[in-house]
């Protein structure tokens, strides 16, 4: 198997293109995906490798986007809608909660929709209004829906091939903030990464952190510098949202009885609770400390001046794992 | 000239109210017509009885559709067998004539799902509820057609007049113009979106000529004339999977007509309409009109018809019983249906269901 270095967008580009190649049925289609080749270059090449049939560039409308991929799904082709921004998925809400999640439930299984709905999705790159937030807890609650966000250039491609095989609707929210922040090891060929298992990024035995997407660094970073603390934790990295992971989830908490959840989602109906929900119904005896949840704050996201005060930090995810290990 | 190639205010008709003949009759044998007529009947019967239903408690909220028998059933019948056809809630008829049997229709309306599960071979969407919102995927499924190459399907796509104020009408005609895909967005503009007249909707003077826009085909027809429906309907769908030199693929047809009972059974359309405009819409019956012109043509006659009815409330009759006596749904069907396999939490929620209900019983869930 050969390798090439990646950055995350990067290997959602070859994700797309090695997929494309192996199955006519796959087709990209949005806003500037074309010769443009999408506004972060997820798309880079592949209208002019695949043509204007397979790399649609499509007019300005976010619902028509999802909902003419809808019926094309519901033929049996397999559409990947971008959206260039999730902060613009809004207009195609009706078709992603009313369609998208429903299809199959409503016909019993003789209409099904494999489709991937991509968008890049989180803040931290001093962005304009609405091209920053974090809703991932919107298609999370929706049922018959899939949630997948990746942290690492492997599992971006990975997940993405498993997400486009997948025969329900996988919504792939790509954390914009780490698409170029570094590199690693993605394998030329065809390879999938399963939805619906988390990844132990470290091990550790006194407190397990739970995060995914962007918040997966400054966690990472946090976690090694409370090592000189003499802190000893576990880093799971959620990698699907929807279908969640319990089984590591509880696996993990077991072994160290305290946890932090770290998301820059608002903290209120953020994944937190849910985790929070999960070890109080399979381990309660085994906790030893209020589940911490370290998120964005219940505010509009504000504009990039101030996001920094808003994301969880390095110094607040420390500051939030010492809480759970002192209490 | 072509029936499509019109002003847009200029309304298609081959019928006037008495059913004389002031169009061009559309080439249709005769077998065809008397099914049109024997359809027509079929709803309007199914529709009275499935009202009926709702009244005594053995049906949950329904959509009537008296009085757009014409608009379906000539609309509908002008299908060939691989075209497709995406409906909004209220196509009982024209899903009936697509090869959905009426049991299917009463179940869902029955609160089935099993209703919506369209049988192998017959090409329907289901029922779509939130308003225009099946538009785009009319499109994009004909927009899979042509990007695979299969140029003998088109889709036939429903939709009311409220409709056409939402965003998805919008993009679902546009992405169909900018990408020339072979559907047909057939309006059924019934002049009231429950209790908002059609005025109310939209400040052009039709909804046919909404279509010069999105640079496609607009063509308002009379939509109680049965054949006129027809002759613009196949029209417009031959010229979606096979347009001639310089013609674009989509048409917006633009069928007016009048819903004669309520939105839905759960509102009283007296509160908003009055009796009066309701009569002048009923001289307009698509029925009697095509009644006349096929025993005026000596196609129809009384025996013809004796037949007829009896046929549609026996075969009315035999869904109703069919569907009533359909055992209720399992409930693990809630939890099979979500995803092609359960996720290990809907696999954990259905053991714990099953679980409860192994111990209060079904009577600890139902209300009855």
């Amino acid at each position: 198997m050969s390798a090439q270095n990646l950055t995350i967008v990067q290997a959602v580009r070859d994700g797309l293109y090695t997929e494309m190649n192996l199955d006519d049925e796959v087709l990209v289609m949005g806003e500037d995906v074309g010769k443009n080749g999408g506004v972060f270059r997820a798309t880079e090449g592949l209208w002019d490798e695949f043509g204007d049939d397979r790399v649609i560039d499509t007019p300005l409308a976010e619902s028509g986007i999802i909902g003419t991929a809808v019926g094309m799904a519901a033929m049996g082709l397999k559409p990947i809608p971008e959206i260039q921004f999730s902060g613009f998925m809004y207009p195609g809400f009706d078709q992603i909660v009313s369609h998208m999640s429903r299809f199959r439930t409503r016909t019993r299984g003789r209409y099904t929709l494999p489709m991937v709905l991509r968008a890049p999705y989180g803040g931290g790159i001093r962005a304009p209004e609405s091209h920053s937030e974090s809703k991932e807890m919107f298609y999370a609650h929706e049922a018959g829906l899939k949630v997948v966000i990746p942290s690492t250039p492997y599992d971006t491609k990975g997940l993405l091939i498993s997400a486009i095989r997948d025969p329900d609707p996988v919504v792939f929210l790509e954390p914009k903030l780490i698409y170029r922040a570094f590199r690693g090891e993605v394998p030329e060929e065809d390879y999938t990464v399963p939805i619906g298992e988390a990844a132990v990024r470290r091990e550790g035995t006194d407190v397990s952190v739970f995060t995914y997407g962007a918040m997966t660094r400054p966690t990472l970073e946090a976690v090694e510098n409370l090592e000189e603390e003499g802190i000893d934790a576990e880093v799971v990295d959620l990698r699907s949202i929807s279908p969640l992971d319990r089984e590591t989830i509880v696996e993990s908490f077991k072994k160290t009885g305290r946890a932090v959840v770290v998301h820059e989602a608002p903290k209120t109906g953020g994944l937190g609770g849910e985790i929070t929900a999960i070890i109080q119904e399979e381990a309660l005896l085994y906790q030893e400390a209020p589940v911490k949840r370290v998120a964005g704050y219940d505010v509009p996201y504000p504009l990039y001046a101030l996001e920094d005060y808003y994301l969880p930090s390095v110094a607040r995810v420390e500051d939030g794992i010492r809480e759970a290990v002192n209490f | 000239m072509s029936v499509l190639q019109r002003d847009p205010q200029d309304q298609v008709r081959v019928l006037d109210e008495d059913g004389t003949v002031v169009g061009e009759v559309p080439d249709i044998d005769d077998e065809t017509l008397v099914d049109m007529y024997r359809n027509m009947r079929l709803a309007r019967h199914f529709d009275t009885r499935a009202v009926s239903l709702q009244r005594q408690g053995r049906m949950g909220t329904y959509p009537p559709l008296s009085g757009q028998e014409g608009a379906q059933i000539g609309s509908a019948i002008a299908l060939e067998e691989d075209d497709w056809m995406v409906p909004s809630y209220r196509e009982h008829g024209a899903a009936l004539l697509r090869g959905l049997p009426l049991k299917q229709t009463l179940l869902y309306w029955m609160g089935h799902e099993k209703g919506n599960e369209m049988p192998e071979g017959v090409n329907l969407f289901p029922p779509a509820v939130p308003i225009a919102s099946q538009i785009p995927h009319a499109t994009g499924a004909g927009w899979s057609f042509k990007l695979r190459g299969e140029e003998n399907k088109a889709v036939l796509c429903y939709f009311g007049d409220g409709a056409t104020s939402e965003g998805d009408f919008h993009e679902g005609l546009n992405f169909a113009g900018v990408f020339d895909t072979p559907n047909v967005f057939f309006c059924n503009n019934n002049q009231w979106a429950i209790s908002v007249p059609r005025e109310r909707q939209t400040a052009s003077e039709t909804i046919a000529q909404k279509a010069t826009a999105y640079g496609i085909d607009g063509v308002q027809v009379d939509g109680m004339d049965p054949l006129a429906v027809y002759a613009v309907t196949k029209a417009a769908l031959e010229k979606a999977r096979n347009p001639g030199e310089g013609e674009g693929r989509p048409t917006l047809i633009e069928a007016v007509q009048y819903r004669f009972g309520a939105h839905t059974t759960a509102d009283d359309p007296t509160v908003y309409r009055d009796d009066e405009e309701v009569e002048k819409w009923k001289a307009k019956d698509p029925i009697p009109r095509l009644e006349a012109f096929l025993r005026e043509t000596g196609r129809l006659d009384d025996e013809k018809v004796e037949e007829i009815e009896a046929d549609i409330k026996q075969r009315v009759a035999d869904a109703i019983e069919a569907a009533e006596s359909d055992p209720r749904p399992e409930p693990s069907d809630m939890f099979d249906y979500a995803y092609d396999e359960r996720t290990p939490e809907i696999q954990a929620q259905y053991e714990e269901f099953e679980a409860l209900r192994e111990k209060v019983g079904d009577e600890g869930f139902l209300r009855e």
